[in-house]
């Protein structure tokens, strides 16, 4: 087995033991509580009174418009953390490359900007 | 490429494994278990009796001495409640959210560097074998923290839509766009780190940070070395990752009842409250690895009736700097008044990322330069005037944009107007 796969198996045993925690509080949770559902209980809680249209109400566009947005400088960061990571070895070179992207990925940032995007109204 | 990467990992693993090293593996993992489950109970304690006592009230007092035995008490309690699954959820998902959540949660800890002496390299002697005091220290780091936080929306996300209720729903959207929002701010913060440190590692990011300071004095951490600007706004957006106040939007009580969890009864709500302490140690973790030298600290006495005890300095420093962090993180949230929504992804996407950006590309000049001798004082200062002008240029195009849209209202409401007097005509 590669060093590589060696170390990722000391995190697999870890989550390994992580859901096995979750799992065995779910377990005893499940010996020891009641279970004795009426119609009332498992209703939808809307402070009190009956839920009222449909379950999965519409939510604002705008959200999804973040997520987009997340997903540019998601992205940016594939490039430049290995960037950060061996500055020497690109150099000179390596830094003005890096400035020249990040300022194309401004523009992203001040098109949305602009076209008021960012703006939560 | 390999020089780094090799040098980065763990002793332990990197000769035969036999019994030994799978017993010294599963040690420590049980043990960074008990650490994580122990402190999430002394730090719900911990923030009830601060916040308790920075409201001039007791907190609680009475389930053991100071009332410390609370949390057991509330967590045994929740075990006997009875767990509802709504009619309109969708079941599948909904009892899969609290362990998306959890999960990562426990996961993120095990790139922390827990303790050993980083004067001497930060290894551990144990049983005859070599190894750190973390329970890995896989290559790529702390990309794995970052990876991990990252998969947190989903448990986030996925438990309010599941819910088939609408203020889970309102909650969990609220949940993904902050957390994503931040997240940007939160990677640029710690790309500052890895261009200083050299390496994604956490064990050499904190040997880095063990090397001789200023003066003699000064440690040589890196909310100092990166010039305190990365640190805050890691500060800043790791508090609104966790969602702790004042950034708690996704579970503002007045508007939302309870957020992404209303929903969420018994033991499976306990899950998601121990989900999100434990992401607040972690965060607390990381800022002490990033940012204040993890471990480093001096080794005042090395030596105790003949054992080495050098590593457990380490261990010492670690705590006492995480309890300075966390006692912050409380501090903030009986301090600081809740943000609005809007002023959140102001704050997110106009300040922090612009700001962790520029700054990131300074340091990188900087570092760059003193590589090749530059005059350290002329990038500084060339440096400082390109982000003036950058900031100059952002301002005017900002304002022109505000000046440009104030007209395209003010030509609407004449419209209206003009509309209106028609409309009244007519009538």
């Amino acid at each position: 087995m590669s060093e590589f796969l060696r170390t990722y198996l000391t995190v697999g045993i870890f989550g390994a033991v992580g859901v096995g925690l979750v799992a065995a509080l779910l377990g005893v949770g499940r010996i020891l509580r009641p279970s004795r559902p009426t119609p009332a209980k498992v209703e939808n809680y809307e402070s009190g009174v009956d839920p009222v249209g449909d379950m999965w109400s519409q939510a604002n566009i705008r959200y999804y418009v973040f997520a987009l947005l997340f997903v540019l400088f998601d992205v940016e960061a594939v490039f430049i953390f290995p960037w950060a990571a061996r500055l020497e070895d690109y150099g000179l070179f390596g830094l003005v490359e890096m400035a020249i992207f990040i300022f194309i990925l401004l523009l992203g940032l001040l098109y949305a900007w602009r076209k008021r995007m960012l703006r939560w109204v | 490429m390999t020089g780094t990467l090799v040098l980065a990992a763990d002793p332990l693993l990197s000769g035969d494994v036999g019994l030994v090293e799978v017993l010294l593996t599963l040690g420590k993992v049980l043990l960074a278990f008990g650490f994580l489950l122990v402190s999430v109970m002394l730090m719900i304690w911990f923030e009830r009796k601060l916040l308790g006592g920075m409201h001039q009230r007791f907190g609680p007092t009475m389930a053991g001495p100071f009332g410390i035995l609370q949390t057991l008490a509330d967590g045994i309690k929740l075990f006997f409640k009875e767990d509802l699954v709504p009619d309109r959820s969708d079941r599948f998902v909904f009892k899969l959210a609290p362990y998306l959540s959890l999960i990562p949660a426990f996961l993120a800890f095990a790139i922390v560097p827990l303790g050993g002496d980083f004067n001497s390299g930060g290894s551990v002697e144990l049983f005859g074998r070599t190894t750190f005091l973390q329970v890995a220290d896989p290559p790529v780091g702390i990309l794995w923290f970052l990876a991990m936080s990252s998969l947190a929306v989903y448990g986030v996300m996925l438990a309010g839509w599941s819910s088939g209720s609408k203020y889970p729903l309102l909650g969990s959207v609220r949940a993904s766009a902050q957390m994503v929002s931040y997240e940007a701010a939160l990677g640029l913060a710690v790309a500052s780190v890895v261009l200083i440190a050299g390496s994604l590692s956490t064990h050499d990011m904190v040997l880095a940070q063990a090397a001789e300071g200023y003066f003699g004095v000064i440690p040589r951490w890196n909310v100092i070395v990166t010039g305190l600007v990365p640190f805050i706004v890691f500060v800043i957006a790791g508090t609104a990752e966790l969602n702790r106040p004042p950034f708690d939007l996704v579970e503002a009580e007045q508007e939302l009842v309870g957020g992404f969890h209303t929903e969420y009864s018994s033991i499976r709500f306990a899950l998601f409250f121990l989900a999100e302490f434990m992401n607040t140690i972690t965060m607390s973790a990381v800022i002490v690895t990033l940012f204040f030298g993890g471990p480093a600290g001096p080794v005042l006495i090395g030596e105790l009736a003949g054992f080495d005890i050098g590593w457990a300095w380490g261990l010492l420093w670690f705590f006492l700097k995480l309890f300075v962090m966390l006692f912050v993180f409380v501090w903030m949230r009986a301090t600081l008044p809740r943000f609005r929504y809007d002023q959140l992804m102001d704050l997110g996407w106009k300040a922090l990322t612009p700001v962790a950006l520029g700054w990131f590309l300074f340091l990188a000049a900087l570092e760059t330069g003193r590589q090749r001798d530059w005059n350290e004082a002329a990038i500084t200062v060339l440096s400082l005037l390109v982000i003036a002008a950058a900031t100059a240029l952002l301002v005017r195009a900002v304002r022109n944009g505000r000046r440009a849209a104030a007209d395209a209202a003010a030509a609407e409401q004449v419209e209206h107007a003009e509309h209106a007097e028609t409309v009244g005509e007519r009538s």
